[in-house]
């Protein structure tokens, strides 16, 4: 800690250079941010809560519809301690391109099934005694400035109703919130029950897709196989699948982002990498005459190596520590495509490895340098000076 | 009065030779070199450029390691430490004072004397005192917080010197104290140094152009061509 | 007249010296170029997704063919027609024709999933079933393996760009979904449109398969002239016994991959955004030290009588010069890498995979030449300027 004044001041030397540098390393770690994120909200649905639940769909595809009619097979099925049932409703409010989820749901079982979506009790109570009711995420209800007691016009081009028009009104009786900042509160959930009565006949009796949770998560791939075996043989055969491998293989349909984001960040750091370790390359070049004199001195090269090392460390951590709260506070922001990216944030898991990388960046960037002011030879040194 | 030979020799370099290497070229810089210096003593070297002045310093202060021959100092085979060692001994045993100075210009004056103070084990509290002390001693307490650049070349060097006594030293290895000052400026530095050694009984080597600056001492040696001799080469 | 021309040749010795001068400082400059290069790569790079996604998308439309959808449907995946519909529709006026009848399709599709050979999870593809017209509606199909399927069997071609990208749509295979079988009698391309994602069949042999009676999705048809779709639309709109939206491919295409598009444009535009501001000050390190090492030969320079204008140009030039060596090997970069690089995603209209390729267009190039030279001039404006405003007699000194 004694030798920090020195490490500082050398820092202090050529404090545009030492400026310009810090901020090239910050922005390179805004990006990093801004990645995560973007990778995040793109791959990040799976949730603790979903680790105990299953995802029954149309073998065929998501879009095929299933009967409802299977829900009470399924709760036959030793295993599965409970099933409720989704639809896509497919909606939007007032702008073609304000997309966010709506589903018809029986409210119970639903709020049983997902514990992550935290709705008042008085909420919950108005929305079994209304048959027109929804609740709806507090993103969404932000968004477009709804407040319980609202009656809100859905378009759908999915769903006509028995009238034929494709417009459904809701009445906003209770605003969701979420457990934690994985649970998805853009959605918007109404009543099946509503919802079948006034669709069109030829299509009622059909849902999208059930959540079944299992009594031990240990035996799910067990209680999947029963699930689709019971159906094997029926009209609408089913397909199976933990939560996380619903979402992930929905995630991979968009493209393997995973490897995208990777690329990029690779290919930014490795640019910043040069661009830093020249410059600290050429910073300890300049005081070639100086080290030589701390070796005069008496400074072993050891220490002479991590002075330099603990330079280079310095502000590539400085930078890398900005750069990261700095992507914070501007992911703090949200979903900047507009409805896209509902769970857009930048994780703290993310953020650690970015301090992690900082460190890495620093050591990587210093050592040639340093390594070379180690092995300087006192008499060239001071001679040059 | 102090008995000259009755003294213990502080420095003793014996049938030492350097050569350098540039390129496929082999110079020989040092030649069989013999050297004793009494501890106490101020020992001037002189002679025309490339003599090889520089490099004797260096061998006896630890910096370059002779191609032959031995090296000891304070009884301390110097030539055969290894580096870790060479490094912890340097910052206990010597002093340079270089021609320019060789101030780290990022920091004060009073942090630059303090930097051989970081080897030791001192606490804060005590490294602030030897500084001040060490300050004191060359008359430059009052510009303790001032950068190189805003202190004259003397002052500069008084600085130098201040970094060289703060862990007080055995020796002082002096290569050129006095060459990029002034008359005047030079003059004080001498002073300074004939000081150290009377009050404070340093054992100076110094090497010097100057004949004001070797006058100071108290023995002239002659290199020439890598060889020693007690008279002026003709 | 000898004024100009003698300053122009002052900026070139000027120049020339500090172009001498790199061998000295190669590191940092090679540092710059890898550093503009890199930014230019990527931006390039992320980008030409975009560009290659709206090429697939708008490679599928031409101006003389149309589409028919319910009305009110957005996507030909929600609309409905039957029969009867299909039929008034293909006598409309407008239509081209030939020795069998009216140029147009009446199509339905429905998603399969198959495994995607990229991830080896599933992804959702689209099975089209058709009528003899549309080969003829899709300009540029083109069976390329194989042949077309038999008429009234459970026969499919695949589109080049769905049999690349999922496992199982080889020539001579079997897709099986459900209780069906399907046999890929052929492979075929289609201009590069979203039509070679999908998969073809019959489409009574599909609407037996899924039970989908006499109904269709949409009709697909060509016009007599670009010109003739307003009266191929009035003469829907008007007919009573119709509730249809007439809608040129392309217009429909175009709306189908706004989401994605501006997905992808998003995020490459903050993408690139972020990575430029670094490149700037990256650059600007790069030349304030460029600067620094010549300190002493500029203002050298100087006092010989060389003015501060001459200075501030050529510093800027060699900036210039760097950045676009930089950039050049940038874009060359993303060419080779990038171009033609081929993928897929979702289009969220039809909810299906749709293939296309990264496209590197001149344009991109272009842009990406642009960002290195902008980034060069701020990088060296700032340099050149405190270069030029040294005070020459300190500079002289300075070692």
């Amino acid at each position: 800690m004694k030798f920090a004044f020195l490490i500082w001041s050398n820092l202090r030397r050529k404090k545009l250079r030492t400026a310009l540098t810090f901020l090239s390393i910050a922005v390179a770690f805004v990006l990093f941010g801004f990645l995560s994120a973007i990778r995040h909200a793109l791959t990040g649905g799976v949730s603790l809560e979903g680790a105990d639940r299953l995802v029954v769909r149309h073998k065929v595809s998501i879009i095929q519809l299933l009967p409802v009619s299977y829900q009470q097979r399924m709760l036959q099925i030793p295993g599965v301690a409970a099933a409720a049932h989704l639809t896509w409703f497919g909606g939007t409010y007032q702008d073609p391109k304000n997309l966010f989820m709506q589903a018809p749901v029986v409210p119970e079982e639903f709020l049983d099934m997902y514990p992550e979506i935290l709705l008042p009790a008085e909420a919950k109570k108005a929305w079994l005694a209304t048959r027109t009711g929804a609740i709806v995420g507090r993103k969404s209800a932000e968004r477009y400035g709804w407040k319980i007691g609202d009656r809100v016009p859905i378009q759908t081009s999915i769903w006509a109703k028995s009238d034929g028009s494709y417009t459904w009104e809701f009445d906003i009786v209770g605003i969701f919130d979420g457990k934690n900042q994985n649970t998805d509160t853009t959605p918007l959930y109404f009543r099946y029950d509503y919802f079948d009565e006034s669709r069109q006949e030829m299509v009622r009796g059909l849902v999208g897709w059930y959540s079944i949770r299992v009594k031990d998560p240990a035996q799910a791939a067990g209680v999947a196989r029963r699930v689709d075996q019971e159906f094997q043989n029926s009209p609408a055969e089913t397909k199976t699948e933990p939560e996380g491998a619903f979402v992930q293989g929905f995630v991979n349909q968009i493209g393997n982002i995973t490897l995208i984001t990777a690329a990029i960040l690779a290919a930014v750091f490795f640019t910043i990498l040069i661009v830093t370790g020249n410059t600290m390359a050429q910073a300890v070049r300049e005081r070639t005459g100086e080290l030589g004199v701390l070796k005069a001195v008496g400074f072993a090269s050891s220490q002479v190596l991590l002075l330099v090392l603990a330079e280079s460390c310095l502000l590539a951590v400085l930078g890398g520590l900005s750069g990261l709260g700095l992507a914070r506070l501007l992911t703090a922001g949200g979903d900047p495509t507009g409805g896209m990216l509902p769970l857009f944030h930048f994780p703290t898991r993310d953020l650690l490895a970015g301090v992690g990388l900082s460190v890495g960046l620093g050591v990587v960037t210093g050592i040639f340098p340093a390594l070379q002011a180690m092995r300087l030879r006192v008499a060239d040194a001071l001679r040059r000076m | 009065m102090m008995n000259e030979t009755a003294n213990a020799a502080l420095v003793k370099v014996d049938g030492v030779e350097k050569v350098f290497h540039r390129g496929s070229e082999e110079i020989h810089v040092l030649r069989d070199l013999h050297l004793t210096v009494a501890a106490g003593e101020f020992l001037a070297l002189m002679g025309p450029s490339g003599s090889g002045k520089s490099t004797l310093l260096n061998l006896i202060g630890g910096l370059d390691r002779p191609t032959r021959g031995t090296v000891s100092v304070g009884g301390e085979r110097v030539d055969q430490l290894p580096d870790r060692k060479l490094a912890a001994w340097r910052a206990r045993h010597i002093g340079f004072v270089f021609q320019f100075y060789n101030l780290l210009p990022v920091l004060t004056a009073e942090r630059n004397v303090e930097l051989p103070l970081l080897l030791t084990h001192l606490s804060r509290a005590e490294r602030k005192q030897h500084v001040a002390t060490a300050l004191a001693i060359v008359g430059l307490s009052h510009r303790a917080k001032h950068y190189p650049r805003q202190l004259s070349g003397g002052e500069q060097q008084r600085v130098g010197i201040a970094r060289a006594i703060v862990t007080d030293p055995t020796l002082l290895l002096c290569d050129e104290p006095t060459g990029d000052l002034d008359r005047k400026s030079g003059d004080e530095i001498m002073e300074l140094l004939q000081a150290l050694r009377q009050a404070h009984g340093k054992t100076i080597i110094m090497v010097t152009h100057d004949p004001h600056a070797s006058a100071r001492a108290s023995r002239i040696a002659y290199l020439d061509k890598g060889q020693l001799s007690d008279t002026p080469v003709k | 007249m000898a004024g100009p021309v003698n300053w122009l040749s002052q900026v070139a010795s000027v120049t020339k010296f500090g172009l001498l001068s790199i061998p000295q400082r190669l590191g940092s400059v090679a540092a710059t170029l890898v550093g503009i290069a890199g930014v230019v790569a990527v931006l390039v790079g992320v980008l030409s997704i975009a560009e290659g996604f709206q090429k697939a998308m708008s490679a599928s439309g031409s101006p003389d063919a149309v589409i028919v959808l319910r009305s009110g449907a957005d996507t030909e995946m929600v609309s409905g027609l039957n029969r009867e519909q299909t039929r008034i529709i293909a006598d409309a006026p407008g239509l081209a024709r030939t020795t069998n009848g009216p140029v147009a399709s009446a199509e339905l599709f429905v998603i399969i999933n198959l495994p995607k050979r990229s991830t080896g999870t599933d992804a959702n593809v689209p099975l089209r079933g058709v009528e003899p017209p549309a080969f003829l509606v899709r300009d540029q199909f083109k069976i390329l393996e194989g042949r077309p399927f038999e008429w009234g069997r459970n026969e499919v071609i695949v589109g080049a760009g769905a049999a690349e990208q999922f496992a199982g749509l080889e020539l001579g295979g079997t897709i099986q979904v459900g209780r069906h079988a399907w046999a890929v009698v052929g492979i075929f391309s289609a201009g590069g449109g979203t039509a070679e994602s999908e998969i073809w069949t019959d489409a009574t042999v599909l609407q037996d398969a899924y039970n989908r009676g006499e109904t269709y999705q949409s009709v697909y048809a060509k016009l007599s002239s670009a010109e003739a779709f307003t009266r191929f639309k009035d003469a829907l709109t008007s007919d009573p016994r119709l509730s249809v939206k007439p809608l040129r491919q392309t217009d429909y295409y175009a709306d189908q991959s706004t989401a994605m598009t501006k997905l992808i444009t998003t995020l490459g535009v903050l993408i690139a955004f972020l990575m430029a501001v670094g490149a700037v000050f990256g650059a600007l390190n790069t030349m304030y030290s460029a600067v620094s090492a010549r300190t002493r030969e500029i203002a050298t320079l100087r006092a010989l009588g060389f003015g501060s204008g001459t200075v501030i140009v050529s510093v800027l030039f060699e900036s210039l010069l760097v950045a676009l060596a930089g950039g050049v090997c940038g874009a060359g970069l993303a060419y080779v890498a990038f171009n033609d690089f081929h993928a897929a995603t979702m289009n969220w209209q039809s909810f299906s995979q749709v293939a296309f390729a990264f496209q590197v267009t001149p344009g991109l190039l272009a842009r990406g030449l642009m960002w290195a030279l902008l980034i060069g001039f701020v990088g060296g404006l700032f340099p050149a300027v405190r270069a030029a405003r040294l005070p020459v007699a300190a500079a002289l000194r300075e070692s």
